[in-house]
């Protein structure tokens, strides 16, 4: 014991170990009250270890060639040991991983955490979940299905729609070939394994980093350091480590037992974690009748396919799609009310935070369905809504009737 | 608030339905992966009346007899008759770790048949055991393709009906139905037999079911054990679900 403790006063001298710990765990003051939504921080980077320890096996067996991607998939399910327990955690990850960070991001919109002095935190996260979509996309070309590829196909061909004769140039330029080929796989597998997973690793760091130096928000939406005992550890702050470890232990397992129930009995969750179609090797002579991307894109997909053509061109629903995330960028300065939780805040804001999630899952519903005349209006109604959301913030402020809101944390 | 709730549910029903497919229903076909016996049965089907043209070549010959309880004499003795002279222009037969590759070239299957011959490794994945079970039961003479067949599941389908032995000839009994845009439309009602084959109905029905078995099996052979581990993986969260919720409960007394 003495050795190991001379060794870490040795380490300590040269790299500032303890001092790590004690700023990110030990002597890291978290509010008490922390309920259900607060898991969904900590799940999130579980599963990104497990995507990245997922994927390095696989990619030891898988073959990045349009010619043996589809069979190489199919070697690992049959004939490398566990190979099928591998990638069923890869692909039921990947959905895990939106469905984790969706719920995150709706506590943040919840309890108001990307209000100051968290603006940054939030933008780091946004760019997290931008790098997560690219990430996921390239992915899903990586099995060489027919919903792979062209789901790829239509979304590589959203860039061809950019005027001013850009895009077709560009679509090419990311393509490497005039379709999707042997050169996009070669080159969405570079981006998939290793470009994007530098990209999200760093982005992680970063918005820990900035959480770690605002202190975490908490479900009362106030900040607990205006609230110091005289050693200057806030008095509603409790050590991350033991006590947030202890507890996201038990949401681990909870969630764990999600996942594997998933991955043992559903792994293709009824089509919507791997859909039927991508059984059938990508054949480029044959276009199939319903293309869907997978569940997690579906939103934006039907808001893109909501907005009509217009002067023969696809941009305006691609501008559309591209402004439902950026807006979120803009979020901490859209909102202008100075009070974070939803607990203290009018029923307008409630009506239009439900609002907001009703459009989000009708529109990612709706975005797995062939198009029809019926849906299409709702898509657009939909969409609707959603963007009204941002303008319901920027407007019921004026006019909110608020609750008072208390000085120390209330449970 | 709750009149347009409800208005807007009821409102979507009509979508569902016609989400529902694509006009026709599958026959449910009650497949049971533990039955050895109509694994072993569908696999015989199988590799004397798909292989020769369809490959399955996701599967090796050694795996399967392994998984449906087969020697490997067993499988080479009545299991192994193609040979694969894409890659062995001798003709070679396959070996016991062969992968199910087949005779045929692709460019002889385009002439004689119009189109590739799709893989069926994981055809059960992408179809569905159901559609698989109603397309094998669905041939029916129609001398306007060039078989002299055609496919109710499965219409203009390029493939004769290989299993006509078995099965007999039938020929369709139409009925005008009424379609959604309130028109009449002739629709198929049932099958007349023309040419009685060696199985009876009943027989060729269960036959397919084997075959849809064997299919559904060879689409994910980890099927056999994936459930399996999932009760023990779930009950051992069950049990450190436990073991978590006390420590946390423990550490967080002195917490008001």
């Amino acid at each position: 014991m003495d050795k190991l403790i001379a060794l870490l006063g040795w380490v300590d001298d040269r790299f500032p170990l303890s001092k790590m710990w004690k700023e990110h765990l030990s002597e890291y003051y978290a509010p008490k009250n922390f309920n259900f939504w607060y898991f969904f921080g900590s799940l999130a980077i579980l599963v990104f270890v497990l995507q990245i320890v997922t994927g390095i096996v696989l990619t030891m067996y898988y073959k990045p060639d349009a010619e043996m991607a589809f069979f190489s998939v199919e070697y690992i399910m049959r004939d490398v040991n566990w190979g099928w327990f591998i990638r069923y955690m890869h692909s039921t990850g990947a959905s895990a991983f939106f469905l984790v960070v969706y719920l995150h991001m709706f506590r943040g919109l919840m309890y108001g955490s990307y209000k100051k002095p968290r603006e940054l935190l939030w933008i780091f996260g946004v760019l997290i979940y931008l790098a997560l979509m690219a990430e996921a996309f390239f992915g899903y070309l990586l099995p060489w299905g027919q919903m792979s590829y062209w789901g790829a196909q239509v979304i590589v061909n959203l860039f061809a729609a950019i005027p001013f004769g850009i895009g077709e140039p560009l679509s090419e330029w990311l393509r490497g070939d005039f379709v999707i080929s042997d050169a996009t796989l070669n080159r969405f597998f570079a981006f998939h394994v290793i470009a994007l997973p530098f990209v999200l690793a760093a982005l992680v760091v970063v918005h820990i980093l900035a959480l770690h130096e605002t202190g975490s928000n908490n479900p009362d939406g106030i900040e607990i350091k205006k609230n110091k005992g005289p050693d200057g550890i806030p008095l509603d702050g409790i050590p991350f480590h033991p006590y947030y470890t202890v507890k996201d232990i038990v949401g681990v397992v909870v969630f764990l037992m999600f996942f594997f129930a998933v991955v043992f009995f559903a792994p293709e969750m009824g089509g919507y974690f791997i859909e039927h179609a991508n059984f059938e090797q990508a054949d480029p002579l044959k276009t199939p009748a319903h293309i869907a991307p997978v569940w997690y894109f579906t939103p934006f997909y039907a808001m893109l396919r909501a907005v009509p053509n217009m002067f023969g061109s696809q941009f305006p629903g691609v501008a559309v799609m591209g402004a439902a995330i950026i807006v979120l960028f803009f979020l901490p300065w859209i909102d202008r009310s100075p009070i974070k939780s939803i607990r203290y805040r009018g029923t307008c804001f409630k009506v239009a935070l439900g609002a907001f999630v009703v459009s989000f899952i009708v529109l990612g519903w709706l975005g797995t369905q062939p198009v029809s005349d019926l849906l299409t209006l709702m898509a657009q109604i939909f969409t609707t809504v959603y963007f009204l959301y941002f303008v319901a913030l920027w407007v019921i402020p004026k006019y909110e009737k608020t609750k008072p809101v208390p000085e120390r944390l209330t449970s | 608030m709750k009149k347009i709730i409800v208005a807007f549910l009821m409102s979507m029903l009509p979508v569902l339905v016609l989400a529902a497919g694509d006009g026709m229903h599958n026959d449910k076909v009650d497949i049971d992966l533990n039955n050895k016996a109509s694994l072993q049965n569908g696999a015989k089907l199988f590799v004397n009346y798909c292989l020769s043209c369809h490959s399955a070549k996701a599967m090796r010959y050694n795996r399967m007899g392994k998984d449906l309880e087969l020697s490997d004499e067993q499988v080479e003795k009545n299991l192994i008759f193609t040979a694969d002279y894409s890659k062995k222009p001798d003709g070679e037969i396959n070996k016991i770790g062969s992968l199910m590759e087949v005779a045929m070239q692709t460019r002889d299957a385009k002439q004689w048949f119009g189109t590739k011959i799709p893989d069926l490794s994981v055809v059960s994945r992408s179809r569905g055991a159901d559609w698989l079970y109603t397309y094998l039961r669905t041939f029916y003479i129609d001398e306007s393709r060039p078989f002299g067949v055609n496919n109710q599941r499965f219409p203009s389908v390029g493939m004769p009906h290989v299993m006509w032995e078995l099965e007999g000839l039938k020929k369709p009994v139409y009925e005008n139905q009424k379609g959604a845009d309130g028109k009449d439309h002739k629709v198929i009602a049932g099958y007349e037999t023309v040419v009685p084959g060696k199985m009876s109905k009943v027989e060729f029905d269960d036959a397919m079911r084997d075959l849809v078995n064997y299919m559904v099996y060879m689409g994910e052979p980890a099927l056999l054990e994936r459930k399996t581990i999932g009760v023990w993986v779930m009950l051992f969260l069950v049990l450190f679900f436990f073991v978590s919720y006390a420590m946390k409960k423990e550490f967080w007394k002195d917490i008001h």
